[in-house]
């Protein structure tokens, strides 16, 4: 018996499941990257057997935020940059359900990049999906930790002395398991790689290409882009760290050249999940947590009977 | 009660064991019928640095530090650094002894370990002509000799206790029934021995004090427990299976009890990359339908400022627990402070609304830390335990029966599935989590995995089913319905059969005192003792300070004529606050404020409550006193 019916129905869905009623209607500009990671994952949760309430879908702040709006499930949207602590304890609690978080580039790179790294170090079974537009969107334009070096923009008005940051071999150093590149002028690779992303048994990274028409018209449209599967420049083991990590390298160098190489980058799918590690040291329990309030058969511990003897 | 029983110091360096030691000394007290209290003075170090634990022992309950102590079982710091390193600190090695003699009451006992303190060097400090002076009895032992001798240096501590426990009194055996449960094969044996051959030696050496250890029993059987242990156990018991946390002095003590004890009551802890983490790992395990929890001291806490507001504003359930230490920024890391109330109560953006206890001692600390849960939980907000360094590690007796609870089993403020079927969906089918329609404002919540429970959580301001709304009528509307759950709280707690507000001396005394959390059972020592003296005067101590009782205060202060407010910060924060809510009383209330590291003594509060009422003398020992508006 279960308190959550959701979680493993076997029932159909489809796309239409994971839309709204008639409002709220997606506030993004006309040409935004982002509608392509709504469809995108709309796609993605029929074909992996999900539906709607047995996914949690965590949002940080900002245009990416608005994702958990515009999109049927249970949503949480949280502060910017911390959708990932929210989302991973979701997962520990309740880890039959399907955790999905989500944010731009600032909020993951930039204010929540500490919880990045932390998180996939701890390789939770999640998927996490930066929407990356190399600028602030929502807050008119701002340079962003992924902005191209020498960017100008308001807050950067003699251009961006900084290097940008190198979302895909960070990733790999901080320990994601999956991690993939995908771009909105690419709707089929983009649904594909979500589907994987969200099978994948461990965390998976991916960072979303969704150029900004409106503040950062300089940028290209990442296109046209390559499929790094696809080309025979770049044959290499994607269970490989050292081959993955050289061609991550590339792929963030041509990016601000003006190449687009997007596809798979990385999978270790033998590493236990962070859940799968917390059981097997005893500090995580067999059956979901969140069950155990609503089960009749727990027998509730107690600190007189466990406890209090050891102050005697 | 009076100042008497047994105030016993023992002093060394950090990493000497004097945390240890002293336990075990109040436990076998405890045992042999007494009611023991502890205080822990140490420095932000982990070897070296000086250090004390005072137990204070008597055959009625103790509650408070006493004035000063009169038994010093002074080690020498064996990690102290030598003066030809070029320390600035002074002679760390005679520290031990010569930091302790301004507090050591007149016919004091002291015992040095001259294995570590010359005693030429204590002429350095005019040992011999103070002790004159004061009448106090001093006992010169080499007890690192006896130590190593018949076992190891570090055995020492344990013949400081076999020269105490013959001198006052006391049997050895609990002490060695305590060492049998610690330790085992040599090291067992060895203290043993050095135990019996310290008590002995002690036994044949002539004394001059009279002091002895009273005679107590008690009717049932006791614990010694610290806040940090009841408030754990009070999560436990309510239902608290998940806890965040990164460490920080003193609040890593509830962080470690709980993460010890969460495997084995089937729940989970972590421990995470910063505190912004943990509160916000707390929100999404309680959003995900597991009681939980976090916190932090004041710097870990200004991290926990948004996900708190995000958790007011989603209507998510959780509990803080914040461990004051004197402020700002670094401050005195293990010193108590009060001077975080403020910071609870309104940090985060926007107009607060949550639950803050500051408990008293650690009754009160395992009841309003369940009572935080049942509140946090019935009504979908934030709630705030704050203590501070003395309640967390101070040791009191407190008998077992008094954990002797029933646990709470369930979440509060949920549907179930069943429940969902028949609840208020929009036309699209969401669930209808934020309706404006709620009486005490609280609307129960969906968890994510339920069928018919989808909705959004936003920290935007949102509609019915958390769709972002900008509506002015509906922000009216939901701001309103949020605020509500303050006064709803507020009903409860005053129809609760036990009050949060303690009250304390003759109902008709025309002066009052008032004090909240940590120092209210001190003040309360200080309110026997002034009656005793022919003053007319009642003290309140007030545990909730949001939502404020006011009915309580109001009362409380209608009744007296004048009412001084005692508490450790430096601005009169709680003053400031009783003023801000009853919108009166500011020609009534005056403060007694220290700041210094030290909690108070009841002694102190003695002498600030007559030099304020009476305008002598100011007090001393780094107390203020800020008169009354008009005054």
């Amino acid at each position: 018996m279960t308190a959550f019916s959701a979680i493993g129905a076997d029932v159909e869905s489809s796309k239409d499941d994971f839309t709204p009623g008639v409002e709220p209607q997606p506030t993004w500009c006309p040409g935004c990257g982002d509608f392509a990671v709504l469809k995108a994952l709309k796609g993605a949760m029929p074909e992996v057997g999900r539906s709607p309430e047995e996914v949690m879908l965590v949002t940080g702040i900002g245009c990416s935020g608005k994702l958990s709006s515009y999109f049927e499930s249970y949503g949480y949207h949280a502060i910017h940059g911390r959708s990932l602590p929210v989302a991973r304890a979701a997962k520990l609690a309740n880890p039959g359900l399907e955790v999905v978080a989500a944010g731009g580039d600032g909020d993951g790179y930039g204010i929540g990049g500490n919880h990045f790294m932390h998180t996939a170090r701890e390789n939770h079974d999640m998927t996490y999906i930066v929407f990356n537009n190399e600028i602030f969107g929502l807050t008119k334009g701002q340079t962003s930790p992924t902005s191209p070096k020498g960017h100008k923009s308001k807050t950067q008005p003699s251009g961006s002395a900084k290097d940008p940051v190198r979302p895909l071999t960070l990733s790999l150093a901080s320990g994601a398991s999956y991690i993939a590149r995908t771009a909105a002028t690419n709707p089929r690779q983009a649904q594909e790689i979500l589907k994987e992303a969200i099978e994948h048994d461990g965390f998976a990274h991916i960072d979303f290409l969704t150029q900004c028409p409106t503040w950062n018209k300089d940028a290209k449209e990442y296109v046209p882009y390559t499929d790094i599967q696809q080309d025979d420049e770049f044959d290499f083991d994607i269970t490989d760290r050292r081959e993955a990590a050289d061609v991550m390298l590339e792929a963030e160098n041509r990016l601000y050249e003006g190449e687009v190489l997007t596809g798979r980058f990385y999978q270790d799918s033998e590493r236990p999940s962070y859940g799968e590690e917390k059981r097997s040291t005893g500090e995580m329990p067999e059956q979901p947590l969140a069950e155990r309030y609503f089960d009749d058969d727990v027998e509730w511990e107690r600190s007189a009977d466990e406890l209090v003897g050891r102050h005697t | 009660m009076s100042d008497s029983g047994l105030k016993w110091r023992i002093a060394g360096g950090s990493g000497d064991g004097i945390d240890s030691t002293s336990q075990n000394f109040a436990k076998a007290l405890m045992r042999s019928g007494l009611y023991v209290f502890t205080h822990r003075h140490y420095p932000s170090r982990i070897r070296g640095g000086h250090t004390y634990v005072e137990v204070r022992a008597d055959d009625e309950p103790v509650k408070s530090r006493g004035d000063g102590f009169n038994f010093l079982l002074s080690l020498g710091d064996s990690f102290a650094r030598s003066e030809k390193e070029g320390a600035v600190y002074g002679k760390e090695k005679l520290k031990p002894l010569s930091e302790n003699l301004d507090d050591l009451n007149e016919g004091g006992v002291i015992i040095y370990d001259t294995g570590l303190i010359d005693e030429e060097a204590t002429e350095e400090i005019n040992l011999e002509e103070r002790a004159e002076e004061n009448d106090w009895h001093v006992y010169p032992i080499d007890l690192r000799g006896l130590a190593r001798e018949h076992g190891r240096e570090v055995m020492r501590n344990t013949a400081g206790i076999g020269f105490t426990a013959a001198m006052l009194g006391i049997e050895t055996e609990p002490f060695e029934k305590l060492i049998g449960e610690a330790m085992s094969g040599d090291a067992k044996d060895a203290n043993i021995e050095i135990l019996n051959i310290a008590y002995e030696q002690a036994q044949e050496m002539e004394t001059t004090h009279d002091l002895q250890v009273p005679e107590g029993s008690h009717d049932e059987e006791m614990a010694m427990m610290s806040g940090s242990d009841s408030i754990s156990y009070g999560a436990l018991d309510e239902g608290c299976r998940f806890i965040a946390g990164y460490p920080m002095t003193p609040w890593t003590d509830v962080f470690t009890i709980m993460s010890q004890n969460l495997p084995h009551f089937g729940g989970i802890s972590e421990q995470v990359e910063d505190e912004i983490a943990a509160a916000s790992l707390a929100l999404g395990a309680s959003h995900a339908g597991v009681k939980a929890m976090s916190g932090s001291s004041g710097g870990g806490f200004a991290l926990m400022s948004e996900p708190l507001g995000l958790a007011e504003m989603t209507e998510t359930p959780v509990v803080l627990v914040e461990a004051m230490r004197a402020g700002p920024s670094t401050g005195l890391p293990t010193k108590p402070e009060q001077s975080d109330l403020e910071h609870v109560l309104y940090t985060s953006q926007g107009d607060s609304c949550r639950v803050v206890f500051a408990p008293a001692n650690v009754r009160e600390a395992y009841d309003q830390t369940r009572k935080a849960f049942e509140l946090a939980y019935s009504y979908n907000l934030p709630a705030i335990v704050v203590y501070d360094q003395k309640i967390q590690g101070e040791l009191r007796t407190v008998p077992i029966d008094f954990f002797d609870r029933e646990p709470t089993e369930e979440l509060e403020g949920v549907l179930t599935e069943e429940e969902l079927e028949e609840a208020a969906h929009d036309q699209a089918g969401k669930f209808q989590r934020y309706r404006h329609d709620v009486e005490d404002g609280s609307n129960p919540r969906s968890i994510p995995g339920q069928k018919g429970g989808r909705h959004l959580a936003t920290g935007n301001e949102s509609q019915a089913v958390g769709h972002i709304e900008e509506d002015p009528d509906n922000r009216k509307a939901q701001m309103d319905r949020r605020m509500r759950k303050l006064s709803s709280i507020r009903e409860d707690l005053d129809s609760m059969d036990s009050s949060h507000q303690t009250y304390h001396g003759p109902a008709d005394a025309d002066q009052g005192i008032l004090v909240w959390g940590s120092q209210q059972d001190t003040v309360f020592e200080a309110v026997d003792r002034l009656n005793a003296r022919g003053e007319e005067v009642k003290a309140l101590g007030v545990s909730d300070l949001m939502p404020y009782p006011e009915s309580d205060v109001t009362a409380f202060l209608e009744s007296v004529d004048d009412c001084l407010v005692v508490e450790m910060n430096a601005t009169g924060q709680f003053r400031g606050l009783t003023q801000k809510e009853l919108g009166r009383f500011g020609d009534k209330l005056s403060s007694l404020l220290k700041y210094d590291g030290e909690p108070f003594e009841p002694g102190e509060v003695v002498e600030g409550f007559e030099s304020s009422v009476n305008g002598g003398e100011p007090p001393g020992k780094n107390m203020v006193i800020e008169p009354a508006a008009g005054d």
